[in-house]
């Protein structure tokens, strides 16, 4: 399995979604090599062997985050790290890794599972120097992290390649299928959709809800307020803005929401500043980058989770939110709006919507609990059991083509 | 005939910098002015005593010389409430040199709001209070009398000339802006629109501005700027029997804005010396600017007037949305914060008032890219923004433990 995070070293959802996929897999008998591109020891994972494509600290590579396809690898003293100036150069030599790996181990794979355009190059070679079938798992393309529109090239061609020479594709929704089909012309019946799912056993690590971490917030629900979040990073992807303007029109409706945005990211100057021009500001509120009791907090203080992106792969965040205890609001835009039935959903382009079902919500309690109840039955039943099961009656049926075509 | 003179007037002011006042603060601990970390552009301890070694001590150093060689050198000095607060707590030698400047007889204490606020344009209450205090806070460490007034920024308009006037102020300073003043020289004393009794003293901003902006400017034709090309110009500026020369300038233009090492010093104390040498010349305070010269005519300012930028209006503090917001909430809570009658929450609250935390919201300079043109201890005016604002709603919450109501 190829990959480019684990956590604890992740920057964001492929991590976590690897991470379950394999130990689910693991736990159903698969046996795993698992390839990240930096050094570091995963003192949580025995379910797999994880091999160290690179010298990079996690930390270096986390400039390299998985969802940037460009980005130099910046150091105060002007220096490269390792010699690798950017992402391109950490690809070629994780690839590299991967044939001298193969070159000396010999191993007889079933199959090749490659995550996203990180890895595709890897995935490719891998697959020419084993003759095992190569599966691509797509958790985004460059189409949703550009916002929806063409991206980065390089990135875009990479991953044409991949989807190309796949055997099998897997995306992790239907509006990812879709934007396989057509933005990259791969015909429906190459790529099957295995939606991501929660453990929900990985959150049971004594946690329990800070009231004093968001104080102000508490407060502000004590008088009746409703809090709305999106924990997200602010980027364009994400569609924030739209989020923003609803909150102001659903102020004009119902005064008492307050909307907690946890995450950091280049749009941020430009959701202040709307927030301003709205007249709103004082009713945002802006965390920063968080991690920890400080993210989970998050969910938790918050009444009603909104994913507002225009173009979600997946969105694992609103199954945490629903964990947590929030009623979800979804754009049609996400996978995960696939999957969920209790939920309300819209438009990502329809404020006028949007802010509607805010107000629906901040002024029923009756419908509030009856979303956050529901949703709670529902996202549970979502198993990364269930996933590695489809899976693995892929891996058999891939092969089993292979050897028939050959 | 009266001597022709300069009426030299420096603004003294360092403001309560909002340490990086996040979310997880709001609500959880109320301290809004004391940055932790030592190396911060926001510890306004470590800025205070950078700012007293090269500005406060060797300026006054140098000024007690001046008024010690020079029988007729005189200067007029507006220090804030927030900067008396720092010296007295950080730098007393500092508080005490100003002391002792004051002794001389020589140096009058202009008045003004204590927390540098832009409170005229939002509470009149607030403002008078704000005057009030400053007043007495100058009482009390000079023991001096103000009787001539600036608004912070020397934000000015007919209104607040006429409350002056009403107040018994006898002198008021403002810019001499070109568009405003027309055909006319800033280098007398004017009667501003429906006054009685008080004096209008205008910024001859192009001399002012040679030494507050242009002074170590090496791109500028006239750089290095010499007390005698300076003497020159000076005196280019009163011919035709001109009475007056207002030089208005940031105190902290000696030593800070300009460093030591652009030889400011050496150039304001040769040039003292220079203009006194003349017997026509001399050096007036601001009281006495007002009091031995009638007004040339009456001036008229209905929309306000700052000393800022070439527009000279309010859009460095209020031009944004985010200023205006921040502004709107913390003017908002007035009532609130006074009927607490609880010092330290009404002290903080005036804190925040000070036009410095606006001023670092400022986005229009930063949308050009010119930041350098903009002084800010903060990364970005958003950061500045997030930061008050956060401190606001704290401020609020305390409000609403301290009266056990609602209103959040």
């Amino acid at each position: 399995m190829l990959g480019w995070e684990l956590p604890p070293h992740n920057s964001g959802g492929l991590g976590v979604a690897c991470y379950h996929l394999a130990k689910a897999l693991a736990l159903q008998g698969t046996t795993i090599d698992f390839v990240v591109p930096y050094s570091a020891t995963h003192e949580n994972i025995d379910f797999m062997t994880v091999h160290n494509a690179t010298k990079l600290s996690p930390l270096e590579r986390y400039g390299l985050g998985a969802y940037d396809s460009q980005f130099l690898l910046d150091r105060k003293d002007g220096a490269d790290v390792a010699g690798l100036k950017d992402i391109r150069d950490v690809q070629r030599q994780y690839t590299r890794f991967i044939e001298r790996h193969i070159e000396k181990e010999q191993p007889t794979y079933d199959a090749i599972h490659a995550h996203d355009w990180l890895t595709m190059e890897a995935g490719i070679r891998a697959k020419q120097l084993t003759d095992a079938p190569l599966i691509v798992h797509v958790h985004s393309t460059e189409f949703d992290r550009s916002g929806g529109g063409s991206g980065n090239p390089i990135a875009r061609e990479i991953e044409y390649q991949g989807l190309i020479v796949a055997d099998r594709i897997i995306a992790v929704s239907e509006v990812t299928k879709q934007i396989i089909i057509s933005q990259y012309g791969i015909p429906a019946d190459k790529i099957e959709v295995m939606h991501n799912a929660i453990d929900v056993t990985s959150f049971d690590d004594g946690y329990e809800y800070d009231r004093r971490t968001y104080r102000y917030l508490e407060s502000l629900k004590s008088e009746g307020y409703t809090i709305v979040s999106a924990v997200t990073r602010l980027t364009i992807q994400k569609g924030l803005t739209n989020l923003i303007r609803a909150m102001a029109m659903a102020t004009q409706k119902y005064d008492r929401i307050a909307l907690l945005l946890a995450g950091d990211g280049e749009q941020r100057n430009e959701l202040i500043q709307l927030a301003s021009d709205l007249g709103i500001s004082d009713k945002v509120f802006f965390t920063g980058f968080v991690r920890g009791k400080q993210w989970r907090d998050a969910y938790s203080v918050s009444d009603i989770f909104v994913l507002s992106s225009v173009s979600e792969p997946f969105g694992l965040t609103a199954l945490e939110a629903a964990h947590h205890d929030t009623a979800l609001i979804l754009t049609r835009q996400s996978g995960v709006a696939e999957v969920l039935n209790n939920v309300y959903k819209y438009d990502f382009w329809d404020v006028t919507r949007l802010a509607d079902q805010l107000v629906g919500i901040a002024t029923s309690y009756a419908l509030r609990d009856t979303l956050k109840e529901n949703v709670r039955r529902e996202y549970a039943k979502i198993s990364w059991d269930d996933v590695a099961t489809k899976l693995r009656t892929l891996y058999v049926a891939v092969r089993e083509r292979e050897r028939v075509l050959v | 005939m009266s001597k022709r003179g300069i009426t030299l007037y420096l603004h003294v002011h360092q403001p309560h910098r909002v340490r990086d006042y996040t979310v997880f603060d709001t609500a959880a601990n109320h301290n809004y002015f004391t940055e932790p970390d030592p190396l911060s552009g926001r510890n306004n301890e470590r800025i205070f005593r950078k700012v007293a070694d090269k500005s406060y001590r060797p300026m006054n150093a140098l000024l007690q010389k001046m008024l010690d060689t020079h029988p007729d050198f005189k200067i007029s000095l507006s220090i804030t409430g927030t900067l008396i607060e720092q010296a007295e707590q950080w730098a007393p030698d500092v508080i005490e040199s100003f002391q002792n400047l004051v002794k001389t007889g020589r140096v009058e204490i202009v008045a003004e709001t204590y927390y540098h606020s832009l409170a005229f344009f939002y509470s009149r209450d607030e403002f008078v209070a704000q005057v009030e205090a400053h007043k007495q806070k100058i009482r009390e460490l000079f023991g001096v009398e103000t009787s001539v007034f600036r608004n912070t920024e020397l934000a000015y308009n007919d209104e607040l000339a006429q409350w002056a006037d009403g107040y018994g102020f006898k002198g008021i300073l403002a810019e001499g802006w070109d568009p405003i003043l027309d055909w006319r020289s800033p280098n007398f004393v004017y009667r501003p629109e429906g006054t009685e009794k008080i004096g209008l003293l205008l910024k001859n901003y192009r001399l002012s501005d040679d030494l507050a902006f242009r002074f170590s400017n090496r791109a500028w034709k006239e750089w290095p700027l010499t007390a005698d090309t300076y003497t020159e110009w000076a005196h280019a500026a009163v011919a035709d029997n001109q009475p007056l020369i207002n030089l208005f300038m940031d105190y902290e233009t000696f030593g800070e804005h300009q460093w030591a090492d652009t030889g400011i010093f050496e150039f304001f104390e040769e040039f003292v010396g220079r203009w006194l040498s003349n017997e026509d010349n001399t050096f007036y305070t601001v009281s006495e600017a007002v009091e031995k010269h009638e007004p040339a005519g009456t001036i008229s300012m209905p929309a306000t007037v700052t000393w800022a930028d070439a527009e000279r209006d309010l859009t460095a503090w209020l031009g944004n949305s985010m200023q205006q917001e921040a502004l709107h909430h913390l003017y908002a809570l007035e009532k609130d914060v006074m009927r607490t009658q609880d010092l330290e929450l009404i002290a903080d609250w005036r804190r925040l008032q000070t036009s410095d935390h606006a001023y670092y919201m400022c986005t229009k300079w930063f949308t050009d890219g010119d930041v350098h043109a903009y002084f800010s201890p903060y990364e970005s005016p958003y950061d500045a923004f997030l930061a008050f604002m956060n401190a606001v709603r704290d401020m609020r919450w305390r409000l609403h433990a301290h009266h056990k109501t609602g209103g959040l």
